[in-house]
Protein backbone atom coordinates (compact mmCIF):
# COMPACT_ATOMS: atom_id res chain seq x y z
CA UNK A 1 0.00 0.00 0.00
CA UNK A 2 1.37 3.25 -1.33
CA UNK A 3 1.41 5.72 1.37
CA UNK A 4 4.03 8.13 0.47
CA UNK A 5 3.82 11.88 1.75
CA UNK A 6 5.50 14.33 -0.58
CA UNK A 7 6.13 17.72 1.61
CA UNK A 8 8.04 20.83 0.31
CA UNK A 9 9.53 24.15 1.85
CA UNK A 10 8.07 24.57 4.86
CA UNK A 11 8.49 28.78 4.81
CA UNK A 12 6.64 29.24 1.76
CA UNK A 13 9.19 31.45 -0.20
CA UNK A 14 11.32 29.00 -2.46
CA UNK A 15 8.88 25.65 -3.12
CA UNK A 16 10.66 24.91 -6.39
CA UNK A 17 7.59 24.31 -8.57
CA UNK A 18 6.95 24.54 -12.22
CA UNK A 19 4.10 26.20 -12.05
CA UNK A 20 3.42 29.97 -11.77
CA UNK A 21 6.66 29.96 -9.97
CA UNK A 22 9.19 31.19 -12.47
CA UNK A 23 9.82 35.19 -12.87
CA UNK A 24 7.41 35.81 -9.99
CA UNK A 25 10.55 36.95 -7.54
CA UNK A 26 10.89 35.14 -3.96
CA UNK A 27 7.28 33.95 -4.34
CA UNK A 28 8.09 31.61 -6.94
CA UNK A 29 7.11 27.85 -6.69
CA UNK A 30 5.72 27.63 -3.24
CA UNK A 31 3.05 30.57 -3.52
CA UNK A 32 1.81 29.70 -7.00
CA UNK A 33 2.68 25.89 -7.29
CA UNK A 34 5.58 24.34 -5.26
CA UNK A 35 5.07 20.73 -5.34
CA UNK A 36 4.82 21.39 -9.29
CA UNK A 37 1.01 20.97 -10.13
CA UNK A 38 0.70 24.36 -11.55
CA UNK A 39 -1.72 26.08 -8.70
CA UNK A 40 -3.13 23.20 -7.70
CA UNK A 41 -1.43 22.98 -4.16
CA UNK A 42 -0.95 26.49 -3.24
CA UNK A 43 2.12 26.17 -2.32
CA UNK A 44 2.25 24.99 1.18
CA UNK A 45 4.02 22.28 -0.28
CA UNK A 46 1.53 19.83 0.92
CA UNK A 47 -0.01 16.50 0.40
CA UNK A 48 -0.05 12.74 1.36
CA UNK A 49 -1.72 9.92 -1.06
CA UNK A 50 -5.07 8.73 -0.87
CA UNK A 51 -4.03 5.58 0.71
CA UNK A 52 -2.06 7.54 3.53
CA UNK A 53 -5.46 9.78 4.51
CA UNK A 54 -7.44 6.10 4.99
CA UNK A 55 -4.72 5.21 7.08
CA UNK A 56 -5.22 8.47 9.46
CA UNK A 57 -9.17 7.71 8.91
CA UNK A 58 -9.11 4.14 10.54
CA UNK A 59 -6.50 5.54 13.40
CA UNK A 60 -9.17 8.42 14.00
CA UNK A 61 -12.27 5.28 14.18
CA UNK A 62 -9.83 3.10 16.54
CA UNK A 63 -9.15 5.50 19.07
CA UNK A 64 -13.12 6.87 18.95
CA UNK A 65 -13.76 2.76 19.71
CA UNK A 66 -11.29 2.70 22.31
CA UNK A 67 -12.70 6.01 24.03
CA UNK A 68 -16.53 4.60 23.92
CA UNK A 69 -14.98 1.28 25.55
CA UNK A 70 -13.62 2.94 28.19
CA UNK A 71 -16.67 4.48 28.90
CA UNK A 72 -18.40 1.58 29.49
CA UNK A 73 -15.61 -0.19 31.54
CA UNK A 74 -16.55 0.39 35.26
CA UNK A 75 -12.67 -0.50 36.18
CA UNK A 76 -11.29 2.25 33.95
CA UNK A 77 -13.56 5.17 35.72
CA UNK A 78 -10.49 6.26 38.02
CA UNK A 79 -8.61 7.01 34.27
CA UNK A 80 -11.70 7.60 32.51
CA UNK A 81 -10.81 11.63 32.75
CA UNK A 82 -7.52 11.91 31.35
CA UNK A 83 -7.73 8.71 29.18
CA UNK A 84 -10.17 10.77 27.58
CA UNK A 85 -9.22 13.91 27.15
CA UNK A 86 -5.64 12.15 26.08
CA UNK A 87 -7.27 10.05 23.13
CA UNK A 88 -9.34 13.60 22.20
CA UNK A 89 -6.27 15.44 21.63
CA UNK A 90 -4.78 12.49 19.33
CA UNK A 91 -7.34 12.33 17.14
CA UNK A 92 -7.72 16.67 17.19
CA UNK A 93 -3.78 16.56 16.30
CA UNK A 94 -4.33 13.95 13.33
CA UNK A 95 -6.95 15.83 12.20
CA UNK A 96 -5.18 19.51 12.39
CA UNK A 97 -1.72 17.97 10.93
CA UNK A 98 -2.84 15.35 8.20
CA UNK A 99 -6.09 16.29 7.06
CA UNK A 100 -5.70 20.16 7.23
CA UNK A 101 -2.23 19.92 6.10
CA UNK A 102 -0.52 21.65 9.29
CA UNK A 103 2.01 19.17 9.62
CA UNK A 104 2.96 20.23 5.82
CA UNK A 105 2.03 23.21 5.27
CA UNK A 106 3.87 26.26 6.22
CA UNK A 107 4.51 27.41 9.71
CA UNK A 108 2.96 30.67 9.34
CA UNK A 109 -0.47 28.69 9.23
CA UNK A 110 0.56 26.87 12.36
CA UNK A 111 1.29 30.18 13.79
CA UNK A 112 -2.16 32.23 13.06
CA UNK A 113 -4.09 29.20 13.45
CA UNK A 114 -2.18 28.05 17.29
CA UNK A 115 -2.78 31.53 18.19
CA UNK A 116 -6.72 31.32 18.27
CA UNK A 117 -6.22 27.98 19.87
CA UNK A 118 -3.85 28.98 22.87
CA UNK A 119 -6.08 31.88 23.21
CA UNK A 120 -9.05 29.88 23.34
CA UNK A 121 -7.93 26.92 26.28
CA UNK A 122 -5.89 29.46 28.37
CA UNK A 123 -9.47 31.45 28.71
CA UNK A 124 -11.75 28.36 29.01
CA UNK A 125 -9.01 26.74 31.63
CA UNK A 126 -8.94 30.30 33.49
CA UNK A 127 -13.32 30.70 33.56
CA UNK A 128 -13.81 26.77 34.23
CA UNK A 129 -11.16 27.99 37.42
CA UNK A 130 -12.82 31.06 38.38
CA UNK A 131 -16.47 29.94 38.00
CA UNK A 132 -16.68 26.25 38.72
CA UNK A 133 -13.26 25.45 40.50
CA UNK A 134 -12.57 28.38 43.23
CA UNK A 135 -16.43 28.50 44.44
CA UNK A 136 -16.29 24.85 45.47
CA UNK A 137 -13.50 26.16 48.31
CA UNK A 138 -14.72 28.52 50.54
CA UNK A 139 -11.74 31.42 51.07
CA UNK A 140 -13.70 33.17 53.77
CA UNK A 141 -13.91 30.44 56.19
CA UNK B 1 9.76 37.45 -17.90
CA UNK B 2 8.46 36.30 -21.18
CA UNK B 3 7.48 33.27 -19.22
CA UNK B 4 6.01 34.72 -16.07
CA UNK B 5 3.68 36.60 -19.16
CA UNK B 6 2.88 33.30 -20.81
CA UNK B 7 1.24 31.93 -17.89
CA UNK B 8 -2.61 32.80 -17.54
CA UNK B 9 -2.89 34.99 -14.59
CA UNK B 10 -5.36 33.76 -11.48
CA UNK B 11 -7.68 34.98 -9.35
CA UNK B 12 -5.68 34.20 -6.18
CA UNK B 13 -4.01 36.48 -4.38
CA UNK B 14 -0.70 35.89 -2.72
CA UNK B 15 0.96 37.60 0.95
CA UNK B 16 4.63 39.38 1.38
CA UNK B 17 5.32 35.51 2.66
CA UNK B 18 4.77 33.70 -0.85
CA UNK B 19 1.19 32.17 0.47
CA UNK B 20 -1.88 32.68 -0.62
CA UNK B 21 -3.65 35.21 1.55
CA UNK B 22 -7.28 33.25 0.91
CA UNK B 23 -5.95 30.71 3.13
CA UNK B 24 -3.42 33.15 5.44
CA UNK B 25 -6.81 34.95 5.54
CA UNK B 26 -9.33 31.85 6.51
CA UNK B 27 -6.46 30.32 8.98
CA UNK B 28 -7.34 33.10 10.95
CA UNK B 29 -10.52 33.14 10.97
CA UNK B 30 -10.31 29.76 12.38
CA UNK B 31 -8.01 30.57 15.36
CA UNK B 32 -10.82 33.07 15.85
CA UNK B 33 -14.03 30.75 15.49
CA UNK B 34 -11.72 28.72 18.34
CA UNK B 35 -12.20 31.42 20.58
CA UNK B 36 -16.12 31.63 19.36
CA UNK B 37 -16.68 27.87 20.50
CA UNK B 38 -14.03 27.92 23.59
CA UNK B 39 -16.75 30.67 25.18
CA UNK B 40 -19.73 28.01 24.16
CA UNK B 41 -17.56 25.20 25.68
CA UNK B 42 -16.51 27.02 28.98
CA UNK B 43 -20.19 28.02 29.59
CA UNK B 44 -20.93 24.63 29.15
CA UNK B 45 -17.96 23.04 31.52
CA UNK B 46 -19.11 26.51 34.32
CA UNK B 47 -22.60 25.55 34.33
CA UNK B 48 -22.05 21.64 34.54
CA UNK B 49 -23.61 19.92 37.21
CA UNK B 50 -25.61 23.28 38.34
CA UNK B 51 -29.07 22.23 37.07
CA UNK B 52 -31.50 21.98 39.93
CA UNK B 53 -33.83 19.89 37.99
CA UNK B 54 -33.92 17.59 34.96
CA UNK B 55 -33.74 16.21 32.93
CA UNK B 56 -29.81 15.69 33.52
CA UNK B 57 -26.92 14.97 31.29
CA UNK B 58 -26.55 11.07 32.14
CA UNK B 59 -30.80 10.70 32.12
CA UNK B 60 -30.65 11.66 28.62
CA UNK B 61 -27.44 11.59 26.13
CA UNK B 62 -27.29 8.51 24.05
CA UNK B 63 -23.98 7.69 23.67
CA UNK B 64 -24.23 4.91 20.85
CA UNK B 65 -26.43 7.07 18.77
CA UNK B 66 -23.61 10.15 19.65
CA UNK B 67 -20.79 7.45 18.86
CA UNK B 68 -22.65 6.85 14.97
CA UNK B 69 -22.99 10.21 14.39
CA UNK B 70 -19.20 11.17 15.79
CA UNK B 71 -18.04 8.32 13.53
CA UNK B 72 -20.14 9.63 10.49
CA UNK B 73 -18.44 13.12 10.81
CA UNK B 74 -14.88 11.62 11.31
CA UNK B 75 -15.71 9.82 7.60
CA UNK B 76 -16.43 13.27 6.00
CA UNK B 77 -13.76 14.70 6.87
CA UNK B 78 -11.75 11.76 5.53
CA UNK B 79 -13.74 12.23 2.36
CA UNK B 80 -13.19 15.70 2.36
CA UNK B 81 -9.48 15.21 2.25
CA UNK B 82 -10.33 12.74 -0.77
CA UNK B 83 -12.11 15.38 -2.80
CA UNK B 84 -9.35 17.75 -2.39
CA UNK B 85 -6.92 14.63 -3.50
CA UNK B 86 -9.35 13.94 -6.77
CA UNK B 87 -9.51 17.93 -7.25
CA UNK B 88 -5.68 18.54 -7.36
CA UNK B 89 -5.44 15.38 -9.69
CA UNK B 90 -7.33 17.16 -12.43
CA UNK B 91 -10.33 14.31 -11.87
CA UNK B 92 -13.30 15.65 -12.05
CA UNK B 93 -15.34 12.11 -10.92
CA UNK B 94 -13.08 11.39 -8.10
CA UNK B 95 -14.40 15.35 -6.93
CA UNK B 96 -17.65 14.40 -7.74
CA UNK B 97 -17.84 10.82 -5.91
CA UNK B 98 -16.34 12.38 -2.75
CA UNK B 99 -17.72 15.86 -2.36
CA UNK B 100 -20.81 14.11 -2.63
CA UNK B 101 -20.35 11.57 0.10
CA UNK B 102 -19.07 14.53 2.44
CA UNK B 103 -22.16 16.34 1.59
CA UNK B 104 -24.15 12.79 2.55
CA UNK B 105 -22.56 11.66 5.11
CA UNK B 106 -22.79 15.83 6.87
CA UNK B 107 -26.68 15.85 6.09
CA UNK B 108 -26.92 12.34 8.24
CA UNK B 109 -24.88 13.99 11.01
CA UNK B 110 -27.16 17.34 10.83
CA UNK B 111 -30.07 14.16 10.71
CA UNK B 112 -29.11 12.35 13.50
CA UNK B 113 -28.79 16.33 15.50
CA UNK B 114 -32.45 16.79 14.65
CA UNK B 115 -33.50 13.57 15.80
CA UNK B 116 -31.78 13.96 19.39
CA UNK B 117 -32.89 17.36 19.83
CA UNK B 118 -36.57 16.53 18.88
CA UNK B 119 -36.21 13.41 21.24
CA UNK B 120 -34.70 15.36 23.94
CA UNK B 121 -38.33 17.79 23.60
CA UNK B 122 -39.91 14.63 23.94
CA UNK B 123 -38.20 13.61 26.97
CA UNK B 124 -38.60 17.89 28.65
CA UNK B 125 -35.74 19.16 27.48
CA UNK B 126 -35.31 22.27 25.89
CA UNK B 127 -33.28 25.03 25.87
CA UNK B 128 -35.31 27.03 29.11
CA UNK B 129 -35.81 24.10 31.00
CA UNK B 130 -32.59 23.91 33.11
CA UNK B 131 -28.79 25.52 32.84
CA UNK B 132 -27.60 22.09 31.17
CA UNK B 133 -30.17 21.99 28.50
CA UNK B 134 -29.36 25.95 27.55
CA UNK B 135 -26.06 25.60 27.43
CA UNK B 136 -26.27 21.86 25.47
CA UNK B 137 -29.04 23.27 22.75
CA UNK B 138 -26.17 26.75 22.21
CA UNK B 139 -23.46 24.91 21.95
CA UNK B 140 -24.42 22.20 20.24
CA UNK B 141 -27.37 24.31 18.07
CA UNK B 142 -24.22 26.62 16.83
CA UNK B 143 -22.17 23.52 15.74
CA UNK B 144 -25.09 22.34 13.98
CA UNK B 145 -24.97 25.68 12.04
CA UNK B 146 -21.88 25.48 11.01
CA UNK B 147 -22.45 21.99 9.67
CA UNK B 148 -24.93 23.56 7.40
CA UNK B 149 -23.22 26.20 6.44
CA UNK B 150 -20.53 23.94 5.49
CA UNK B 151 -22.96 21.46 3.71
CA UNK B 152 -24.29 24.68 1.33
CA UNK B 153 -20.82 25.83 0.88
CA UNK B 154 -19.84 22.15 -0.27
CA UNK B 155 -23.18 21.70 -2.11
CA UNK B 156 -22.01 25.12 -4.45
CA UNK B 157 -18.56 23.41 -4.99
CA UNK B 158 -20.60 20.03 -6.23
CA UNK B 159 -22.44 21.91 -8.93
CA UNK B 160 -19.48 24.06 -10.15
CA UNK B 161 -17.97 20.18 -10.57
CA UNK B 162 -20.76 18.57 -12.37
CA UNK B 163 -20.79 21.44 -14.50
CA UNK B 164 -17.21 21.18 -14.92
CA UNK B 165 -16.18 24.27 -13.43
CA UNK B 166 -13.59 23.26 -10.56
CA UNK B 167 -10.51 22.64 -12.60
CA UNK B 168 -7.19 21.90 -10.38
CA UNK B 169 -6.25 25.47 -10.69
CA UNK B 170 -9.09 26.14 -8.58
CA UNK B 171 -8.16 23.55 -5.74
CA UNK B 172 -8.09 26.55 -3.46
CA UNK B 173 -11.78 26.89 -3.27
CA UNK B 174 -12.06 23.27 -2.19
CA UNK B 175 -8.96 23.31 0.20
CA UNK B 176 -10.22 25.85 2.17
CA UNK B 177 -14.11 24.92 1.97
CA UNK B 178 -12.03 21.83 3.31
CA UNK B 179 -10.37 23.54 6.17
CA UNK B 180 -13.68 24.75 7.02
CA UNK B 181 -15.09 21.49 7.01
CA UNK B 182 -12.03 19.59 9.10
CA UNK B 183 -12.45 22.67 11.44
CA UNK B 184 -16.52 21.32 12.22
CA UNK B 185 -14.85 17.91 13.00
CA UNK B 186 -12.18 18.92 15.20
CA UNK B 187 -15.09 21.02 17.40
CA UNK B 188 -17.21 18.19 17.56
CA UNK B 189 -14.49 15.69 18.73
CA UNK B 190 -13.76 18.42 21.88
CA UNK B 191 -17.72 18.62 21.92
CA UNK B 192 -17.64 14.40 22.11
CA UNK B 193 -15.46 13.73 24.81
CA UNK B 194 -16.36 17.10 26.56
CA UNK B 195 -19.92 16.79 27.05
CA UNK B 196 -21.09 13.37 25.84
CA UNK B 197 -17.90 11.11 27.79
CA UNK B 198 -17.25 13.20 30.28
CA UNK B 199 -20.56 13.37 32.34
Amino acid sequence: MQTEVVTGNRDGRHGGGSGHGAGAGDHGGSGHGGSGHGDARHGDGTHASPAFYWIIGGILTVITAVEVAIFYIPALDAVLVPSLLVLSAGKFLLVVMFFMHLKFDSRVFSGVFLAGLVLAMFMTVALVVLYHVLPAYDFMG
Amino acid sequence: MAHAAAVAPDDHHYTSTGLSSWKVGFWAFIGSECLFFATLISTYLVYKGRSITGPYPEEILDIPLTTISTFVLLMSSLAMVLALDGVQRGSRKLALIWLGTVILLGATFLGFQVYEFNHFVHEGLTIGTNVFGSSFFVLTGFHGAHVAVGLIWLLTLWILAFRNKLPATDSLKVEIAGLYWHFVDVVWIVIFTLVYLIQ
